[in-house]
């Protein structure tokens, strides 16, 4: 594998395997938007700032609502200023330039420099979001009818996508994008996940959480099973409390870092009445 | 045999396109996954595959093409061979030859060789290939950028035997089914109008077009916008359908929870539909199937459950109901035929799976409703022809259809 093209590997505190830096290159290679799916809590938007900074590049971040629409990511045209502006004569009105915004889509394409651009919770926004995007993803460019003004990125920024699988998305969206679905971590990898954030830990208490943790996972029909980033707080916790291994071995303290749903606590507290028995 | 794995995905309804593959084509230029199997394995997933679904689809698909194949060399011989003499998937269309010809192969082929020749002299300098020689595919991701490598035994069966051990299973849509996953297929039901009377104040309209009309108010209304979707779902409570209660009752709760119907009526029938369907399960609220659809209009969405199992004459023959004290004037399926013929969109929905249903009057059944298997899949492809898109209903299987011969699969 040639150097150019092997960019990202992960950075110090985000730890990628294989499979997502290929991913992740391909799409960096190919200036192909990248799609990524996974469970909540699996590190889908801190994937974006870790490329960012493994490849060195500025991050725009564009979090989608259920009410964004596709061209306030490339720019708005705020007629409400200009209508203030030409009551009162604060500013040029006649210019619609100076009324224009970029928004972050905009701005990733108008920049001189390479940018990662990250499209958080593509599936909140309406059915239609994606498709309305195609051209300016295919293209990376845009144009402003009210200045009759194209913009066209002269470095493809670095596009990535997260999806919580809320709605699914069109075909010809999908077409365009590389794709990958973040599985949960085994506990090898967890581990070194571990390591990264709590780099003091001792390995006999790490290995007591992580397999506490994995238990935990498994009490059946979990509402909301923890993921990575509970796992994480959840040590911090254990960490800051002072709380001694024999403990955890016997209980789960600070359970609510884990489990957030009323009903999971039931569960899990039966679970685990089971456990000792 | 490169090209193999296309077909092989598409065999297993992993809707790879041309234009996909081609940048897979594209990427492989690029000199991305010669080094080892295993990256072309994430290579070509990423690029292929486009929901966690299918990557169990297409593991099978990766088994099948590149079970055997030993080393990376091969892989890479394969490949050059290809870009020598590129045979393309068949259905390209214009567009696609012309992206084609814009990656201009010879060139393509020229600079790999060269990176290959460069390769092969930096590391090894003999005929294994870079990547293989004892460090394991793995390390080669930066696992953990400090340095860290994983051990593991190297070479090109690797990929292989992650795609044996097929980690994906569980993602599959035509087995699992929960009711968040049946509640994402009803919401491709969904579909929002605004109809009726102009009675909504347009505020971002209003202000934009105020502005625009340099602060002359302008005033603009709009309908509401709502959900006009009313469903019947109409389920079989027969015994034969015991095995797939739980099933039926996550249909069930998904559909009362989806909030996107404007109107959801829920009945029970008893093997068929004759003059009564039952508002609760004990069948003792019975409501007319007239008055059904005197209170439902043609645009409402008819979905029936059941396994459509029962004695032939049960649908087939006047007086044929399986209740006993019940005497049917009109046939069962002449029951079904006016619910057909009343509503524009109708579906049956079978939670048998698909090649039990041979079953005689199964097959008299799909000829009326289309039927699709009661799996996420089905009910997912079951609701794009509920919204007017045309779908093909899957072959019900040829049958021993002679009397007696079939046995409900449940049966003791």
């Amino acid at each position: 594998m040639t150097d150019a093209f092997d960019l990202f590997r992960g950075t110090p505190s985000y730890i990628a395997p294989a499979a997502l830096c290929d991913a992740v290159n391909v799409a960096v290679a190919l200036g192909r938007p990248l799609l990524v799916k996974g469970e909540p809590g699996t590190g889908k938007t801190l994937l974006a700032h870790a490329v960012a900074e493994g490849l060195g590049m500025p991050l725009i971040r564009w979090h989608v609502k259920s009410t964004t629409k596709a061209v306030d990511g490339l720019y708005v045209y705020d007629a409400i200023s200009r209508l203030h502006d030409s009551r009162f004569g604060d500013r040029d009105v006649r210019d619609i330039s100076h009324y224009i915004r970029i928004g972050p889509m905009g701005q990733a394409l108008t920049a001189t420099d390479r940018q990662v651009l990250l499209i958080d919770e593509v599936d909140k926004a309406d059915l239609e979001f994606p498709n309305d995007l195609l051209r300016e993803l295919d293209e990376m460019a845009f144009h402003i009818p009210e200045t009759d003004q194209t913009h066209t990125a002269t470095q493809r920024p670095v596009v990535i996508i997260t999806s919580n699988n809320e709605k699914e998305l069109p075909p010809a969206f999908l077409r365009r994008c590389i794709f990958h679905f973040i599985a949960f971590p085994e506990p090898d990898l967890m581990a070194s996940i571990v390591g990264v954030h709590h780099p003091d830990l001792p390995d006999a208490l790490a290995r007591q959480c992580i397999a506490r943790f994995y238990k935990l996972r498994q009490v059946g029909s979990l509402r909301k099973p923890p993921s990575t980033s509970e796992l994480i707080d959840w040590i911090g916790a254990l960490v800051a409390g002072g709380v001694p291994e024999e403990t955890i071995r016997k209980e789960l303290p600070f359970l609510g870092t884990l489990v957030k749903h009323e009903d999971d606590l039931g569960r899990v507290e039966r679970a685990m009445a089971r456990w000792k028995r | 045999m490169f090209l193999d794995l296309f077909y092989a995905l598409r065999a297993r309804g992993v809707p790879v396109t041309p234009t996909e593959w081609l940048t897979l084509m594209q990427a492989l230029a690029h000199g991305l996954a010669f080094s080892d199997l295993v990256r072309l394995y994430h290579l070509a997933r990423a690029i292929c595959v486009k929901s966690e679904h299918l990557y169990d689809a297409y593991d099978q698909a990766w088994l099948e093409v590149f079970r055997g194949i030993e080393t990376p060399a091969q892989i890479r011989d394969e490949i050059l061979d290809w870009l020598k003499n590129p045979v393309l998937p068949r259905e390209l269309s214009e567009r696609e030859m012309a992206m084609l010809e814009a990656m201009d192969l010879e060139t393509l082929r020229e600079e790999l060789e060269k990176r290959l020749a460069e390769q092969d002299g930096r590391h090894d300098g003999g005929n294994r290939w870079v990547g293989t020689g004892g460090t394991s595919p793995f390390g080669h991701g930066g696992v953990r950028p400090g340095g860290v490598r994983i051990g593991g035994p190297g070479g090109g069966g690797m990929a292989a035997q992650i795609a044996a051990r097929r980690n994906f299973e569980a993602y599959r849509t035509d087995q699992v089914l929960d009711t968040r996953q049946i509640g994402v297929a009803l919401r491709k039901l969904r579909r929002f109008a605004r109809e009726g009377a102009r009675m909504e104040l347009d505020l971002e309209g209003t202000i934009h077009a105020t502005a625009r009309n340099a602060g002359e108010i302008t005033v603009l209304e709009r309908p509401e916008r709502k959900s006009h979707l009313q469903v019947l779902l109409l389920m079989d409570s027969g015994g034969s359908m015991t095995p797939y209660s739980k099933l039926v009752s996550r249909l069930f709760s998904a559909a009362s929870r989806a909030s996107h119907f404007e109107r959801l009526e829920a009945c029970y029938f008893h093997n068929c539909v004759y003059e009564h369907v039952h508002r609760d399960l004990a069948r003792w609220e019975a409501w007319a199937v007239e008055d059904l659809l005197n209170t439902l209009d043609a645009g409402a969405k008819l979905i029936l459950v059941g396994d459509a199992c029962m004695s032939p004459s049960e649908l087939m023959t006047r007086w044929g109901s399986i209740d006993y004290g019940h005497q049917n004037d009109l046939a069962g399926i002449d029951w079904l035929r006016r619910l057909d013929e009343h509503f524009d969109h109708a579906v049956w929905l079978n939670p048998m799976r698909l090649p039990l249903w041979s079953h005689p009057t199964v097959q008299r059944i799909s000829d009326i409703f289309p039927m699709f298997e009661l799996t996420v899949d089905g009910i997912e492809q079951a609701m794009m022809h509920l919204s007017g898109q045309r779908v093909e209903p899957p072959d019900p299987p040829e049958g021993p259809v002679r009397g007696g011969g079939w046995r409900h699969p449940n049966a003791w």
